[in-house]
């Protein structure tokens, strides 16, 4: 039985997606419409053009913490009316913080459309932050901090290993913030970033779902367009990371480490920093060498020698810096942390030696081109990556020929990304354990 | 403000068929050629529940053992096959069914159907899969064991499901996976695996006549009949008792629960408004949100909402607080049911929860994947294809006196079953 891998047919498939209208408003806001009729709900999302890595020096932790205060009111709208009138309509909503971006959003019917640009284009400059609503709210972020890293060691391996992959880069800094920065960021500061930042120049609206363009265009022009621009969008300032040239090992040992823990962090460039076809290749090569059951690594160190019960790959490709390619794995009982270690240098030797065959290699883009066919079917999901791609200094044509470009990617590119990137020199290993007699 | 809000239009687009194959597979069906994509879902009912005694986590790793390999294809060979066509094929075990999902692009049906139907009709449970599968779970087993919320969610089933199946966790624990044999898998293939357990949704580019070819395909050579133990209806036990399990870490977990209405009871619409006023919705806009987050600043999270099982329904809820403050965050969830059991809600509240909820409901229908899940949890709730309007209806409908009435079921007289992990001060 022979069967062709197909990435045609996906091309096909894509070819009759959505028909994406861009435009920018007289203000600078730029606005992106994804028609989707197939439910009567749109995605509302507006992203900022900045993150966790514009975070000023010692105020870590700023962009998520305005984040959190961006639902506390405005002069028009008090203090929860936005959230109660999307609850009432049977809307979601909800905001996150990545390290390039920041990002509002809401589902609703879609006659809300209109009413929900009201009100997220009146928190864009109305914001009002008073001492005792942002002093319980630092709490809060202090809380989620609390739960998400401090009482977990895998998210304590995992901040350690940022924190030292990069080492002048404000990646490195996590970013939900440093607790001891968290606890002095005040009603100044937030107010400070947000008129910096929180302007119409900065801003990305994406509406996805069942709405004619025009329709979205006029409301956008209607709600938005009488924001006032502040001559200029706000620079980022961010210093390059230095060559690493450092081989380097963290450890956290935790008694409450039951299962150790193995992972590698490679400093690499992002779709946004790299040559042509370097952040394509480094996103097959993730695939083939991690990206499930078949992949090279799952099956050299888990089904074969049994040297691990889990092990994967992972590029965090879509960032306006350079960015991580990560490696992962947990051993199998018996085996410790540094045998798992040399097992995976043992095996990305041997994947570089043996090369990538042609039809592990058309595979291997079929899976990955089928995600962009996959994701249309979801309108929210379709809002999400454009989002994403705009705020990390991508364009809308730039990912609509992702899937060209991942097309053209050939085994020699994904050997030379392999030689070229994941070099111990650029990585920082981390070992999660009980304590430091499972190293050994 | 009322006026602006007036609810949204409820008649959406997904237009459910009942359908049945040549060879008599029911299933049900939306028609959507937007995308070239067809969904298929489906879920024999059983699960966890019915592990062997003493054997728990079974159903858990049977789920996970469906994908590694089939027919002649061994496991690595039939990764490849659904890599070849992008085929995506999932399984999943929870304590009241096992559910398998299929997405394929439309010009791939033919294959992804093929493969499927091994699947479910020549499954291999291989000796290295399944050894590989049962590592694989028990390294998670290791690194759960020390998670704050694993461990409340383990202590709470536990505690209030004391003596009957939903006590035990659906991936078992290292004893009783190791007590697991591989002939155990085709055995309970025989019994799990049949045609009268089986509920079927189907969406996307595909019309009744291809769905009825790929029915018959995958399911018409099924056993016809589901070989179950009698599995009885769950206690809800301790309440008005608090445990704490001890855990280094800076903040206390709390679980907390008490027994609910079921699905079909006529207080059980009114109770599900009444569980999402106190704790659910996107959390924005509940009362444990805004008592315990908003105002306190307690909690990053606090939340509540009817969790219901085919053999039990609870209302459920937590939170997680820094340990110095565990027990005020808790002294204010129970001040808040306490002050729905005596007073209920407003005709404010109530009215605005109700909007929620029947506007919310669109957004459960906006992917393929999530349109065929709902035809398959309408179908295992017990519910028809009128229900997708009636469910609305039902709510709209619910008065100030029913909230009233539920109130008083629901809330009692505000006893909570409590589990807490962590080291709470006090």
């Amino acid at each position: 039985m022979t069967i062709h891998a197909d990435p045609a047919s996906l091309q096909e498939a894509l070819d009759k997606g959505p028909d994406i209208v861009e435009r920018k408003l007289g203000n600078g806001m730029t606005v992106i419409v994804i028609p989707d009729h197939r439910a009567p709900v749109v995605t509302h999302m507006v992203w900022y053009r900045n993150g966790s890595a514009d975070d000023p020096p010692g105020k870590s932790g700023i962009a998520h913490f305005l984040e959190h205060l961006m639902f506390k009111g405005t002069a028009k709208h008090p203090k929860g009316a936005f959230s109660e009138a999307v609850a009432e309509i049977g809307g979601q909503e909800n905001a996150f913080t990545g390290n390039d971006y920041t990002a509002y959003y809401q589902r609703v019917a879609k006659e809300h459309l209109g009413l929900m640009m009201s009100y997220e284009a009146d928190r864009m400059t109305g914001l009002i932050l008073t001492d005792e609503i942002v002093a319980p709210e630092r709490d809060v972020v202090l809380e989620e901090r609390r739960m998400h890293s401090d009482a977990d060691p895998s998210a304590q391996l995992s901040e350690a290993m940022q924190a030292t992959v990069f080492t002048h880069h404000p990646y490195g800094v996590p970013v939900i913030g440093w607790g001891h920065e968290i606890e002095g960021l005040g009603r100044e500061d937030a107010l400070a970033y947000y008129s910096r930042f929180y302007t119409p120049e900065n801003a990305i609206l994406i509406v996805a779902g069942d709405v004619e363009p025009d329709e979205a265009l006029r409301l956008a022009e209607a709600h938005y367009g009488p924001l006032r621009p502040h001559g200029e969008p706000p620079v980022r300032h961010r210093p390059r990371e230095p060559r690493p040239v450092a081989k380097r090992t963290v450890t956290v040992t935790d008694e409450k480490v039951e299962q150790p823990a193995w992972q590698r962090v490679y400093l690499t460039p992002s779709h946004a920093t790299g040559a042509p076809g370097e952040a394509e290749a480094l996103e097959v090569l993730a695939h083939l060498l991690g990206g499930g059951p078949t992949s090279f690594l799952y099956r050299a160190l888990v089904v074969d020698t049994h040297r691990a019960v889990a092990a994967g790959a992972y590029y965090a490709g879509s960032a306006l810096d350079d960015t991580r390619f990560y490696l992962y794995g947990m051993p199998s009982p018996g085996v410790s942390l540094g045998e798992l270690d040399s097992a995976f240098d043992a095996a990305l030797d041997g994947f570089v030696k043996q090369g990538v065959a042609a039809d592990e290699l058309e595979r291997c883009k079929t899976r990955l081109i089928a995600e962009a066919v996959y994701a249309q079917d979801s309108q929210a999901m379709l809002a999400r990556w454009y989002g994403a791609s705009l705020a990390t200094g991508l364009t809308i044509a730039d990912v609509q020929a992702w899937p060209s470009r991942i097309e053209a990617v050939t085994a020699h590119d994904v050997i030379d990304a392999a030689r070229k990137w994941l070099d111990n020199r650029r990585a920082v290993t981390g070992y999660l354990m009980r304590s430091e007699s499972e190293a050994a | 403000m009322n006026e602006r809000f007036a609810p949204p239009a409820t008649a959406h687009a997904v237009n459910v068929q009942k359908i049945e194959s040549p060879r008599g597979v029911p299933a049900w069906l939306v028609e959507d050629y937007a995308v070239p994509l067809v969904s298929l879902e489906f879920a024999f009912r059983g699960g966890a529940s019915q592990d062997p005694v003493g054997r728990y986590g079974a159903a858990t790793i049977f789920s996970g053992l469906l994908d590694e390999g089939a027919g002649d294809l061994d496991s690595q060979a039939f990764h490849r096959a659904l890599d070849e066509k992008a085929i995506e094929l999932s399984f999943h075990a929870d304590q009241d069914k096992l559910s398998g999902r299929m997405r394929t692009l439309q010009r791939n049906l033919d294959r992804a159907g093929a493969l499927l139907s091994l699947v479910l009709n020549a499954p291999r449970f291989d000796e290295e899969p399944f050894e590989r599968v049962r590592e694989q779970m028990k390294a998670h087993l290791r690194h759960e064991m020390n998670d704050p919320g694993t461990v409340a969610w383990r202590g709470f089933k536990t505690r209030v499901f004391a003596g009957h199946p939903y006590q035990h966790p659906t991936d078992g624990s290292a004893e009783t996976l190791d007590a697991l044999q591989r002939p155990d898998m085709a055995a309970l293939k025989q019994k799990w695996l049949a045609r009268d357990a089986l509920h079927i949704g189907v969406v996307g580019a595909i019309d009744a006549e291809r769905a009825g070819r790929l029915l018959d395909e995958v399911f018409a050579a099924l056993p016809a009949k589901a070989d179950l133990a009698e599995v009885g209806p769950a206690p809800f036990l301790g309440l008005g008792g608090e445990q704490t399990i001890d855990l280094d870490v800076p903040q206390t977990t709390i679980r907390f629960g008490r027994p609910a209405p079921g699905r079909h009871d006529p207080d059980y619409i009114p109770a599900f408004v009444l569980a999402h006023i106190l704790g659910g919705g996107t959390g924005l806009s509940s009362r444990l949100f805004r008592e315990v987050r908003e105002k306190r600043g307690l909690a990053y999270t606090a939340y509540a909402g009817l969790s219901t099982q085919e053999h039990a329904s609870s209302l459920q809820g937590g939170t997680t607080t820094k340990n110095e403050r565990a027990r005020e965050s808790l002294e204010v969830i129970r001040g808040e049911i306490l002050d729905m059991a005596n007073n209920a809600v407003s005709e404010d509240e109530l009215d605005k929860g109700k909007r929620y909820l029947i506007g919310s409901y669109p957004l459960r229908f906006d992917t393929s994947t999530k349109i065929a899940g709902q035809l398959v949890q309408m179908q295992l709730d017990g519910y028809g294809t009128e229900w997708l309007v009636e469910r609305n209806e039902r709510i709209r409908a619910a008065t100030l006196a029913d909230a009233k009435r539920a109130a008083e079921r629901l809330f009692g007289d505000g006893a909570l079953s409590v589990v807490m992990v962590g080291r709470p001060v006090g």
